[in-house]
């Protein structure tokens, strides 16, 4: 019998073959392979966002694999001591199973938290890099919207993540929820008592949450994500304006080998943060909580950090009920506005800001480049002001355990968050816009005038003057400064910058590759000085 | 885009045969770049082949790959052996999580930092260029599109038919409804079934018998089982009292001091009130008329109770009058009395709405 010659070399190129001669995959993967990526650290923030959800994605099958989503009252008799002989929901005691008899739950259960921490704060973070740089403009204002979606939705998701294990904090959150959807008008307690199937609690709102949890909202989480990503990669990514780049190119990396690598490697960086995370740092200890009771809660009950600006405006909100007088008598209570029409404004501010801007600046070109905050105030400080009502919000959400720590009146905290919503955003706009403005004049300083060296000189009348190194070559100007166009880019404002500095030694302990000349003193790196570097005298520049 | 692509012109570049002779493997990717609109303008090694450089960041990154599989061994070894089973005190399975963690993490992040040098110490430098091509798609594609859709439209003859249009929508129409209403119909739920929102389990029973205030444990209580000052979380002593079933009945039972109650009794007179408290005792709804939370920080100096989810602060001898946060309605007050045996009974359910506001409240 003769033996086939097996050529062990020849087989990835024929099943190459082979899988083109079935797909066709050769040209649009060559196009794939070779995508361009424009390349920053702030395009990586969202990048923190998607590895965080593929993590939330694993832990959370794992922990369906133990959870139970019943409020079927059992009574407690795992291993958690203090708790044994209670009665409470069979959420709650799989939660606790999940944390002490599971073995390796209680990390799974940790690094779930945390990644849902980090997913939100993530989008968050993003979401700012996209605003304040321009990003949105368009061609991108559907990714935007998109964007601004996955943060309520991301919110949905945490909402009734946290509230599946039905302990005592998350119990009076779900308290809070179905206040909140009381409060509706007209709807309200039709809408309530749908959901919760009947008055609060029922029997049935951790199994509804349940699915919503693991099916409903991620599979929206998914799609909308799948969409945010086909639509960076349809419409490529901006970049910073620099030499070479257009509106109308691409300037970066190649996806493969380099650009892929990093990326893969910074999934495991986040990866491996979470895992930290989530075996050192405590998150949720339910345990400590106990079973949820309608009557039993604890000062300092805080939600999770993203849900923490609706609890502060709903602190803050005065205790104003609108009655209308009609038949029985009809109430909008108080808590209606915080929570249900602030989201609303919220939602509706966001996903329009694109639009209301392209309006007002009568702006309808594709934008593919990145603006510096700095060089439109106008937005920037929008943004500032933004991000400090948010702020304001947020520590409002926690203003107990501030009056608490720093001694302060509880009264009071509530007060200067009343008074701080309305005072600290214009203020804030109106510093950030002079900021931007300072800068952007620095800017100009700079290309008109050059780089500030530190070094005086004296005048033969007497008087000091600094030497200005200047960025361009004089150009028939009888001072020397040369007329420099400002790129939209970052203007070097340090001699270093501008190659001052000796050259980088490269070597952790000692230098890798020593350079020719030997060290100028010992404990000093050898630098060799450049040739051309000569004294710098007023400011004119060499040839 | 591949037809298309290749069939422009090319700035700069000319196309090259990848089947000439002597076609490096490089001159092949830089095609294949061009194929695509790309320009590969800069294309620098960092590190030169055999260099001591080469061989110490190869070092560098084989070492992070040995690192990731030392701390995933120690997390098998952890996993394994660590004692993992909770034990009350500090026990070693404290350590359990943590060392979990720490192995986990440091495994993660060796294979990531072993990656991201290779990828960006190893691998060259590179700077491409790639047109957007957006607007390459020209008017007259954008126009055959466009009529190939109203061509379409054309051809179904929804204009010329109308009736064909008008019958699919009303035929349609209940179609989605169809689809919505198992869902609706199986979630709605009468807010109002047995004027649950309007009654808690103090609400007398079918016989008339006043409802006894009981604690936790289900015990009823005596007028001498609270201290001047006191105050003590009561249930309705029913079936599942004690239980989120009857999570609007929890009832703050206080017991007031001489003047605090003298207060409090002239306040109560003035809302019509007069005979709900008994002796010095008062009883106000535990749930918060704001969100629902207990309100159940008592403050005994100043009469003040706080609700902790938002602040909320009731004035007790003032009918539980909301004095500050967001709660606009007084928490509503249970009328007590002590029974023949002498134990504290609910006179009659509450005769206000007890916790959070809603539209069709009166």
């Amino acid at each position: 019998m003769k033996r086939r010659k097996f050529d062990m070399a020849a087989v990835p190129g024929k099943a190459a073959v082979g899988a083109d001669e079935r797909f066709q995959v050769a040209t649009p993967l060559r196009g794939l392979l070779n995508k361009v990526f424009p390349d920053h650290w702030s395009f990586l923030l969202g990048e923190i966002a998607l590895f965080s959800f593929v993590v939330l994605l694993l832990t959370g099958v794992y922990l369906t694999f133990f959870f139970e989503p019943a409020m079927t009252e059992v009574v407690y008799n795992g291993s958690y001591a203090p708790l044994r002989g209670t009665p409470m929901s069979a959420a709650y005691a799989s939660s606790l199973d999940l944390s002490f008899d599971v073995r390796g739950g209680l990390i799974m259960r940790q690094m779930h938290h945390w990644a849902a921490l980090l997913f939100m704060g993530s989008i968050v973070v993003h979401m700012m890099r996209v605003f304040f740089t321009g990003a949105f403009r368009k061609p991108r204002e559907t990714n935007w919207i998109i964007g601004s979606l996955l943060f309520w939705v991301g919110f949905l998701a945490g909402f009734t993540g946290y509230s599946l294990p039905d302990d005592g904090l998350s119990g009076t959150g779900l308290r809070i929820a179905s206040a909140i959807i009381l409060s509706i008008p007209v709807i309200g307690s039709w809408v309530s008592s749908s959901i919760f199937g009947g008055e609060f609690p029922g029997e049935i709102i951790i199994s509804r949450f349940f699915i919503a949890h693991v099916l409903l909202i991620p599979g929206l989480l998914v799609a909308l994500i799948s969409a945010h990503l086909g639509l960076v990669f349809k419409q490529k990514h901006t970049q910073w304006p620099g030499p070479g780049r257009t509106n109308g190119n691409v300037v970066g990396e190649r996806m493969f080998p380099r650009y892929a690598l990093k990326q893969g490697g910074y999934f495991m960086v986040v990866f491996g943060v979470i895992a930290l995370m989530g075996g050192l740092f405590q998150i949720n200890p339910i345990w400590l909580f106990g079973p949820y009771e309608a009557w039993v809660v604890s000062a300092a009950s805080q939600p999770d950090w993203y849900v923490m600006f609706l609890d502060g405006s709903t602190r803050l909100m005065p205790a104003w009920e609108i009655n209308i007088p009609i038949g029985d008598g009809y109430v909008i209570p108080p808590l209606f506005w915080p929570t249900v029409v602030l989201p609303g404004i919220l939602v509706g501010l966001s996903t329009m800001y694109p639009f209301v801007e392209a309006r007002r600046l009568k702006d309808h070109k594709s934008h593919n480049l990145l603006q510096r905050p700095r060089d439109v105030p106008a937005r920037t400080a929008a943004g500032a002001m933004a991000v400090s009502f948010y702020v304001v919000l947020t520590l409002s959400g926690a203003n107990d355990v501030i009056a608490d720590k720093f001694q302060i009146s509880l009264n009071a905290m509530t007060w200067a968050g009343r008074i701080g919503l309305l005072l600290v955003p214009p203020l804030a706009y109106y510093v950030v816009y002079r900021i931007c403005l300072g800068l952007q004049q620095h800017d100009r300083e700079v290309l008109a005038h050059g780089v500030e060296t530190g070094i005086i000189k004296r005048l033969p009348d007497g008087r000091f003057v600094e030497v200005h190194q200047p960025l361009s070559a004089a150009d028939g100007h009888a001072d020397g400064h040369g007329e420099l166009e400002y790129v939209g880019w970052v203007v070097p404002k340090k001699m270093n910058r501008l190659g001052a500095l000796g050259p980088a030694i490269r070597g952790f302990f000692y230098p890798i590759e020593r350079p020719a000349e030997a060290p100028v003193s010992p404990g000093h790196p050898p630098v060799e000085p450049r040739p051309e570097r000569e004294e710098i005298t007023s400011g004119e520049s060499r040839h | 885009m591949s037809t298309q692509t290749e069939h422009q012109a090319h700035q700069g570049r000319e196309p090259l045969d990848v089947n000439a002779p002597g076609v490096t493997q490089f001159d092949i990717v830089r095609e294949g770049a061009r194929r695509d609109d790309i320009e590969i303008v800069h294309y620098e090694p960092q590190v030169i082949p055999g260099t001591k450089a080469e061989r110490r960041l190869t070092r560098v990154v084989a070492s992070f790959f040995l690192l990731t599989g030392v701390a995933a061994t120690a997390f098998l070894v952890v996993y394994i052996w660590w004692p993992w089973k909770y034990a009350p005190g500090r026990g070693g399975d404290k350590l359990f999580t943590p060392l979990l963690g720490l192995t986990m993490g440091v495994a993660l992040l060796a294979v990531g930092f072993g990656i991201l040098t290779w990828g960006k110490k190893l691998l060259p430098k590179e700077v491409s260029v790639q047109d957007r091509h957006e607007g390459v798609y020209s008017e007259d594609d954008r126009k055959i599109t466009g009529q190939t859709m109203l061509y379409m439209a054309d051809e179904l003859g929804v204009k010329r038919r109308p009736l064909l249009g008008m019958s699919l929508l009303a035929g349609l129409a209940p179609v989605g409804a169809v689809a919505a209403a198992p869902l609706v119909g199986g979630l709605i739920s009468q807010p109002h079934k047995n004027n649950q929102m309007f009654t808690t389990g103090f609400a007398p029973a079918t016989d008339g018998k006043p409802i006894r205030l009981v604690r936790e444990d289900g015990r009823p209580i005596r007028p001498a089982d609270l201290s001047t000052g006191g105050q003590l979380t009561v249930f309705p002593g029913i079936e599942h009292g004690v239980s989120n079933k009857h999570a609007d009945s929890p009832t703050l039972l206080i017991h007031l001091r001489d003047s605090d109650a003298e207060d409090s009794r002239v306040a109560n007179a003035r809302v019509g009130h007069g005979d709900y408290m008994w002796g010095n005792y008062v009883a106000f709804s535990k749930v918060c008329t704001h969100a629902g939370c207990p309100a159940s920080l008592y403050e005994q100096q100043t009469n003040r109770l706080l609700c902790p989810c938002h602040q909320s602060q009731f004035h007790i001898t003032d009918n539980a009058k909301p004095i500050f946060g967001p709660a606009s309605r007084r928490l509503p007050q249970l009328p007590i009395t002590v029974d023949e045996e002498g134990f504290f009974v609910a006179k009659s359910d509450y005769t206000e709405t007890v916790g959070p506001d809603f539209w069709e409240r009166p």
